[in-house]
């Protein structure tokens, strides 16, 4: 298995008190799986998605991520996972200004040392970004963006993906377009896909759906 | 990994140059003007060294006559013949050349006292050729090249414009044959000799002191220098500090996408701590040698300053030294850290999911503005209890200190205060706008105008000192400088025949006769004066007894000068110690520009007490339009060297000249201060520049144009910094009082009254305001040409 959580707990502090926003998440995905995860605003979504990168710590169960538990993991040793097996995509792009197109989809493989320039062509052809490789993020539109977000986590051939209501930000041709996109090369990569999405249609694309509600999976 | 995290931390500079050349401008500048004051210093230093370790005084004995009077050649052949290692030497100054004159015998001088015989000095030989030989520095020798003297030697490690030579050679060229200034005593000396006092008992032994005279009475000097690179150096960390703190919090989303992307915390702030170190190299290359030309800019005034006030001879050229240059490299980088620390902690502990706020940089929360001022608000109150001690110099400093320091924290909270309460005026929308936004802009602005108060306050405060020293010390000159000329004669026969001329020419001859000795404890001078109406009518005495004249010329008291009083504790009436019994103390007089103590004895009194203190100096009464004539005329009937007469308007000149360029210096710092000080309101214009149109668009889709916008930054910059002016000028005369009624005492043993000069703050008005313009301009002018597009941009949902 790739992706295996269990009894997962998020505990945040508000000035209520302690706010539970996931409360015992069980969850399981496979390589060339793709996961859909549905849910109102404040169900915990993003939450599972960072803890799952290992952006954040749990409060309580277990993330094991192709056979290594994030809990045992230092700061590096997270950093070194994500770099290696995890591609990241956010809603707001978060891509890095000071660079063109082109470096900032070759960014995570240099990082991970598995830059290979013609799968950067590959999957900058197939996302329609070959012309603008030169261009700033400032100078493109926020599809073009989203599309170079997206290459960007696939670049460095990832065993998961962890995308954040990629299209979320895009029009709805748009966003059908950049998910057939998605999730063609995540085929093709042969990774797990754990998508957020809020849309049922979009959801309904892929191979499974999982809905949060208050922090839990509705079964 | 380490080059693609790199490379993406450099491409921020590549996309924002300007951020790049504001902040190594910043560090540059900050560096440059310590650093070059540090150059001077450490020049001036080099050169007391040098000036303490002349003939090795810094560690051996001399044997000095009574009074500094000569020592008879017989007493030197008795003191060798009874087994006494001890060694001749003459000084003098040899007016034609302006060389202060050392002449040893090399045969008998303590081994390594002179460069005689050495490495890289010259052979007994050629010293004591027929054509004699001058050992000077490698300065002095470029100077003299052309000079009518003997061959010169240069050898490193001599003070300027001195030269060592055989004693025959220096006594045919002053003109004193058979002159003994001293006796260095050979400290190998064989033991079961008969003690010195018994074989010479008029003779003094005088041992080295731990420290060199000039070093310590120049150190008040250089510790006033030291606080205004201190200050410039502060006032350019503001620039990087807003530099560094925009760049961070524009680089907070790229610093969480790379940790994001894998990149590890511990890998992300070494590469900030590496990049911050390559900054800090190339500042500090930069800031080395703009500090050396700013030193070498500065360092003839400076020379020309402790010439005049400590007769401390200091090279007028720099040198390179590798310690100063490594110390500078070293101040840039821990200020780069220093600028830098606040972000770096932020991000070193910046959770990876927090989230990007590019205007958090130029929020600052109410809660740390009260903190800010009530801090300042505490450093002031300090301030005030300092003001009111007078204990030394150290507390002098911290009194400044905490003042400039008060008042610039304090600033902020101030200036919200005083622009809320503009704000809650009623107006126009735009004028109601206007003073809303300049609020919010406060706290953004912040750095740059506490930059720009330290500027304004140190501008105004050691302008008001100087303006102040100026017009007190020119009516003290006036009053001090009464005698038309002042003679200077070689030897009490020449003074006779002289006198014997000069006397039924001239209203009055008034002689001017010194000898150095302990004053209250103190080492400093003892000087003679007449009973004549020169001295009652101009004399500044700042107080004294009735009848003053008659008792001093009477002997029964004595005037003692404004240093010696306040080291010591005198007042009238006290008893001041002096050589051959103590005197009460009939007045105090003002003595500007003196570092040391000095005495004024009646004539008589000072004749029965040092009755072998020649009598070579002498004020001479005239008419003021026959004075320069008389003075050729002494020089050409009595062929008497440059110099040997003086006219009171050349002394006058020559006083004023070393006032002008003691102040050269700080009106330099100051304007360098001033222009580091705009530099830092231009950074944070143009960093806050691109932050602004947010704010901007909305108010330009509702009708205002694109210049109008422009014009209306331009003068909000400029009402601020008119604010900012005005809350400087009361704390620049504080500063002024502190300088003039503490620092000046502790330092310099004197105080002066202080004016006021609203001319200059005027003046500093038109330079101020005009430059704070000039610092907006650009911000101003990119705003008006700003295309439409990017206005429109900001009302778009992405903006990447």
């Amino acid at each position: 298995m790739l992706l295996t959580i269990r009894g997962l707990t998020k505990i945040y502090p508000t000035r209520e008190g302690p706010l539970a926003v996931l409360r015992g998440v069980d969850l399981d995905l496979d390589r060339g799986e793709s996961l859909a995860l549905v849910g109102e605003s404040g169900s915990g979504k993003s939450t599972l998605l960072h803890l799952a990168a290992g952006l954040d710590a749990a409060d309580g169960g277990t993330i094991i991520l192709d056979g290594a538990d994030l809990a045992d993991m230092t700061d590096s040793q997270r950093a070194a996972l994500r770099r290696d097996k995890v591609g990241l995509i956010f809603q707001q792009f978060n891509l890095i200004p000071s660079l063109t197109a082109g470096a900032n989809i070759a960014m995570q493989a240099r990082l991970a040392g598995r830059n290979a320039p013609d799968w950067n062509d590959y999957l900058a052809r197939a996302m329609g970004l070959a012309d603008l490789l030169d261009r700033y993020p400032e100078e493109l539109s926020g599809g073009q963006q989203q599309r170079v977000a997206i290459a960007r986590a696939l670049a460095a051939r990832p065993a998961l993906v962890l995308a954040d209501e990629p299209t979320g930000n895009l029009d709805e041709a748009n966003a059908d377009a950049v998910l057939t996109l998605m999730l063609d090369l995540v085929a093709e990569a042969g990774a797990g896909l754990l998508l957020v999405t809020h849309s049922p249609r979009q959801a309904a694309r892929l191979g499974r759906q999982v809905r949060l509600v208050m922090g839990r999976v509705q079964t | 990994m380490i080059a693609v995290v790199m490379g993406t931390l450099m491409s921020h500079w590549r996309k924002r140059p300007l951020q790049l050349v504001l902040l190594l401008l910043g560090l540059s500048l900050a560096t440059a003007l310590w650093s070059g004051v540090q150059a001077i210093n450490a020049e001036a230093r080099a050169a007391y060294a040098d000036a303490a370790g002349l003939l090795a005084r810094d560690r051996l004995d001399r044997l000095v006559g009574e009074n500094e009077a000569p020592i008879a050649p017989a007493r030197f052949a008795e003191l060798r013949r009874a087994g006494w290692a001890v060694s001749p030497v003459v000084e003098g100054y040899h007016a034609p050349s302006g060389l202060s004159l050392v002449g040893i015998d090399p045969l008998t001088m303590p081994a390594g006292a002179t460069p005689v015989g050495q490495d890289d000095g010259p052979g007994i030989a050629a010293v004591l050729a027929p054509e004699g030989l001058l050992i000077v520095n490698p300065q002095t020798a470029d100077r003299l090249k052309d000079a009518e003297l003997p061959p010169l030697f240069a050898v490193e490690g001599l003070p300027p414009m001195t030269a060592i030579g055989d004693i025959g050679l220096v006594q045919r060229l002053l003109d004193q044959p058979g002159l003994i200034s001293h006796l260095v005593i050979d400290p190998d000396a064989p033991p079961g000799l008969m003690a010195l006092a018994e074989l010479a008992p008029e003779l003094d032994r005088v041992s080295p002191e731990g420290d060199g005279d000039l070093a310590r009475l120049t150190d008040s000097f250089h510790l006033n220098l030291t606080a205004f690179g201190a200050l410039a150096f502060v006032v350019g960390l503001f620039i990087a500090h807003a530099v560094i703190g925009l760049v961070f919090e524009q680089r907070r989303a790229t610093l969480r996408t790379l940790r994001a992307l894998g990149v590890s915390m511990r890998v992300m702030v070494g590469m900030l701590l590496v990049e911050l170190g390559l900054l800090a190299l190339v500042a500090g290359i930069g800031g080395v040698a703009l500090g050396y030309l700013v030193a070498a800019a500065l360092l003839p005034d400076v020379a020309g300053s402790l010439r005049g006030l400590y007769g401390a001879e200091v090279s007028g050229t720099l040198s390179l030294r590798p310690g100063w240059v490594l110390a500078a490299l070293g101040l840039t980088l821990a200020g780069t850290l220093a600028a830098a620390g606040i972000a770096l902690w932020q991000s070193a502990t910046m959770p990876v999911l927090a989230p990007a706020m590019p205007r958090a940089w130029a929020r600052t929360s109410a809660k740390k503005l009260a903190w800010q001022g009530a801090t300042g608000g505490l450093l002031l109150l300090l301030a005030g209890v300092l003001s009111l001690l007078d204990v030394g110099l150290v507390a002098a400093f911290a009194l400044l200190a905490s003042l400039l320091v008060g008042a610039a924290l304090i600033l902020p909270l101030a200036m919200s205060a005083i622009v809320t309460r503009f704000a809650r005026q009623k107006g126009g929308p735009v004028r109601q706008w206007f003073w809303a936004d300049t609020a919010q802009q406060v706290p953004g602005l912040s750095l740059a105008l506490m930059a720009l108060l330290l500027a304004l306050v140190s501008n105004i405060g050691v302008g008001t000192m100087v303006a102040s020293f100026r017009q007190t010390f020119t009516g003290w000159l006036d009053q001090r400088l009464a005698s038309e000329l002042y003679l200077n004669t070689r030897s009490s026969a020449e003074t006779a025949a002289i006198l014997d001329w000069v006397t039924p020419r001239v209203d009055a001859v008034l002689p001017i006769w010194s000898v150095s000795g302990t004053l209250n404890g103190l080492p400093g001078e003892v000087f003679g004066v007449a009973d004549h109406a020169t001295y009652r009518d101009n004399w500044p005495l700042l107080d004294a007894v009735p009848d003053v004249w008659d008792r001093v010329a009477s002997g029964e008291v004595a005037l003692v000068n404004e240093q010696l009083a306040r080291r010591t504790d005198l007042a009238v009436g006290d008893q001041v110690a002096l050589p051959g019994g103590s005197l009460p103390v009939g007045g105090i007089y003002s003595d500007y520009g003196n570092p040391k103590p000095q005495v004024l004895v009646g004539l008589a009194l000072f004749d029965s007490r040092f009755p072998d203190v020649p009598h070579l100096r002498y004020g001479l009464r005239i008419a003021p339009e026959k004075a320069a004539a008389l003075g050729q005329e002494i020089t050409a009937r009595y062929d008497l060297p440059a110099g040997s007469v003086i006219g009171q308007a050349d002394i006058k000149a020559y006083s004023l000249d070393v006032f002008e360029s003691t102040f050269a210096v700080t009106d330099a710092l100051n304007i360098l201060t001033l222009g580091v000080a705009t530099v830092a309101l231009f950074a944070s214009l143009l960093t806050l520049a691109e932050m602004r149109l947010p704010q901007l668009a909305p108010l330009w889709a509702l009708g205002l144009t694109r210049r109008r916008l422009a014009g209306i930054e331009l003068v909000r910059i400029v009402v601020l910094a008119a604010l900012v002016l005005i809350l400087a000028i009361p704390l620049g005369l504080a500063l002024a009082w502190a300088l003039v009624a503490r620092l000046n005492v502790a330092a310099f043993g004197w105080q002066l009254p202080m004016g006021l000069f609203p001319g200059d703050w005027l003046w500093l008005a038109v330079t101020a305001l005009p430059a704070a313009a000039l610092a907006a301009l650009w911000p101003a002018l990119r705003l008006a040409r700003m295309p439409p597009a990017a206005l429109l941009r900001m009302f778009a949902n992405e903006r990447g």
